[in-house]
């Protein structure tokens, strides 16, 4: 992984609550063994509009969505950021994201960023040509006007979407401490008898 | 209550394997469920690092998602499809995990065959590539649904970096009337908190109406869990969760099974231990429930009309149900009861085992469906299938006019070929009715099997009450 670095980019808005990730990359784009590819299925169904947003210039070459409440809600399935980031997204703004999204976008440099509902309201009333920088260091999202506004990220994950680390790499160092807690718990099942 | 705990807080904290402050815990996994769709991209994770999987013996695959439910001695005729379940067994083989393949005696739906072989048990922690994993959380497991990197953590370390999640109660108290089922309890709760409502939380189902449900009744519950927003959703484990698992392949046995049942009894909520939220269902007062739109929260006592948009007030709520009445087709404030339909699916991890099959074949049995649906039965699993002949439901599957089809996730999430058509309108035991989600512009409402019988027999969706 690249390590997250700021950037500024135009908001590409998508003002629907509950926005599922059946929609974000249907089922049927699923049946790849691969993780490439994917962007071109990225909400396939509404691109098939030729007025929703990702057909007009204005979600061209963006890297921020900004989405309605409870973003990414439904299936665990990890090619909805895989999707998302190869499409250019780097942060998606919402007022709250479904767990398991949530989690499967910080593992893939697609950083979740909370904000109040006023803030979000704020954010969907801003020019189309408006740019919000987004700086993950110290937590910020600084709209046109100057105003910053803070967001929470977990600081777990806000050091390895910095430093480029991924988890699993940080997991593997605790080899003894996984070692250690095996020799004291015996296994439940055993699914190769 | 100081001290005191709840199930998830017990299961949780045996399950710590290093915790400091600032930092998300390490978890034990005790049992991982792979499959064709979320896992490929994990294993090549492993094989470019270099890594093994760490506890084989704690893994088991199977194909659900991508196989057909057709006639299991044809070969896969999507070459997309194939390669995938193809994948699947040349990476467990590889990496010397078991797989329950399409031709194995024990394939099924993962969530379906991981309770009925006895590897899901009480206490455990349990995990797979699939939000529907909550199901397991029936026995009293802490069970969730994880993205494909976190598969790839699992298989690599047999552990997750994770938080806590905020505790939920869901008390359902009462007795459910004749027609009424688990199915209708979990709608009903997705419509009370909404598809969000549970978000960072795992919820813990009590009360004397989930007491009494049987174990496929509680898997029914804790199933869509995720519909209403929580990764988890788990019952204290009881005599009913000891009488199912006793026997089953993987289940303990003699003496191990009596420590096991002591553990076990440890489990429950302590008395006085406090949640972070609750909500209560009355069970006596449920009705039949369905869906009328496009999120699991969006659900109806049969009896009553769709909603009005003009009604809310709030104006992205407002669009949101403007948009899902318009994706499909309803009429603002009409009822949905005698609305037409195409297509009846009886399946999926929510409503595919056996108890779903008998409830479905009782109201079937010595009937016809309706000529204009067309109606398919897709058991859960081989173990559901051969019980089903056992008790010859087949038989009366198809004397009615029903598609009796072979185990498999089919037309829940329409990956396999088994789906709606534009347009299309079905009654569905499964989980989600999100847009296009059992085929592009197919049109899904929710329901129990019970309402899906029905419906099938009258082509319209129809309130089982009217015909028992």
């Amino acid at each position: 992984m690249k390590p997250y670095t700021a950037f500024e980019s135009r908001l590409v808005p998508l003002p629907i609550n509950n926005i599922d990730t059946d929609q974000i990359i249907p089922a049927r784009f699923l049946k790849t063994t691969s993780k490439e590819g994917l962007d071109k299925n990225l909400f396939c169904d509404w691109r098939q509009d030729p007025n929703f947003i990702l057909n007009t210039p204005r979600g061209q070459n963006a890297q921020i969505l900004l989405a309605g409440d409870n973003f990414g809600c439904g299936s665990s399935r990890e090619h909805a950021p895989w999707a998302l980031t190869q499409f250019g997204f780097r942060a998606v703004i919402s007022t709250s994201f479904a767990d398991i999204f949530k989690q499967n976008s910080l593992k893939n440099s697609l950083v979740p960023i909370v904000v109040s509902p006023e803030v979000h309201e704020k954010l969907f009333s801003l020019p189309e040509d408006a740019k919000v920088k987004v700086d993950l260091a110290s937590q910020t999202l600084t709209l046109p006007d100057g105003e910053k506004v803070e967001f929470p990220v977990d600081p777990f994950s806000k050091t390895c979407l910095l430093e480029g680390i991924d988890e699993l790499g940080w997991i593997l160092k605790q080899e003894p401490a996984i070692a250690a807690y095996e020799s004291q718990h015996a296994p439940a099942i055993n699914t190769l008898a | 209550m100081p001290g005191a705990l709840t199930l998830s807080q017990k299961v949780w904290a045996n399950h710590v394997v290093r915790e400091e402050p600032g930092a998300p815990s390490l978890l034990y996994i005790d049992l991982h469920l792979v499959h064709e769709v979320t896992s490929p991209q994990a294993f090549d994770g492993l094989r470019e690092r270099g890594l093994k999987v760490r506890r084989p013996d704690l893994t088991v695959a199977t194909t659900d998602h991508s196989i057909p439910t057709t006639d299991r001695s044809l070969p896969i005729v999507d070459p997309i499809a194939a390669k995938q379940v193809a994948q699947l067994e040349t990476n467990c083989k590889e990496f010397g995990i078991p797989c329950y393949g399409p031709h194995s005696e024990h394939q099924g739906i993962v969530h379906v065959i991981g309770p009925e072989l006895g590897l899901t048990q009480p206490g455990m922690t349990v995990v797979c590539g699939d939000s529907h994993t909550a199901t397991h959380g029936a026995f009293g497991a802490l069970a969730f649904g994880i993205g494909t990197s976190e598969v790839q953590n699992v298989l690599a370390t047999q552990t997750l970096l994770q938080r806590p999640s905020k505790t939920f109660k869901v008390q359902v108290d009462g007795t459910l009337k004749p027609g009424v089922t688990a199915k209708d309890i979990i709608l009903a709760l997705c419509a009370k908190v909404g598809i969000g409502g549970g978000t960072g939380s795992v919820f813990e189902y009590a009360g004397s109406a989930i007491r009494s449900l049987d174990m496929e009744g509680r898997m029914t519950v804790s199933n869509m869990s995720i519909e209403a927003g929580a990764r988890a959703g788990m019952v204290a484990p009881d005599d009913t969760t000891f009488s199912y698992l006793h026997g089953r392949p993987f289940a303990p046995k003699g003496a191990a099974w009596d420590a096991a049942v002591v553990r076990w009894k440890q489990l429950p909520t302590d008395a006085g231990a406090r949640f972070d939220q609750e909500v209560t269902i009355d069970a006596n007062a449920l009705e039949p429930m369905i869906t009328w739109g496009t999120n699991p929260g969006m659900g109806i006592p049969i009896t009553k009309p769709v909603p009005e948009p003009s009604s809310i007030s709030d104006h992205l709520q407002r669009d949101a149900v403007s948009k899902a009445l318009a994706y499909m087709g309803l009429e603002a404030g009409k009822p949905i009861a005698g609305h037409k339909v195409n297509v009846v699916f009886i399946g999926s991890c929510t409503n595919s085992r056996i108890s779903d099959l008998r409830a479905a074949a009782a109201l079937l049995k010595g009937r016809k469906v309706n000529p204009s649906v067309r109606v398919m039965v897709v058991p859960g699993s081989m173990e559901v299938k051969r019980q089903a002949i056992a008790e010859g439901l087949p038989d009366i599957f198809r004397a009615a006019g029903c598609d009796y089809r072979e185990p498999g996730c089919s037309m829940c999430i329409a990956m396999n070929g088994d789906q709606l058509q534009p347009g299309e309108y079905s009654v569905s035991t499964s989980n989600r009715n999100f847009e296009g989600r059992q085929g592009k512009g197919g049109r899904t409402f929710l329901a129990s099997p019970l309402t899906a019988a029905a419906t099938a027999i009258t082509g319209v969706v129809t309130d089982v009450r009217t015909i028992l």
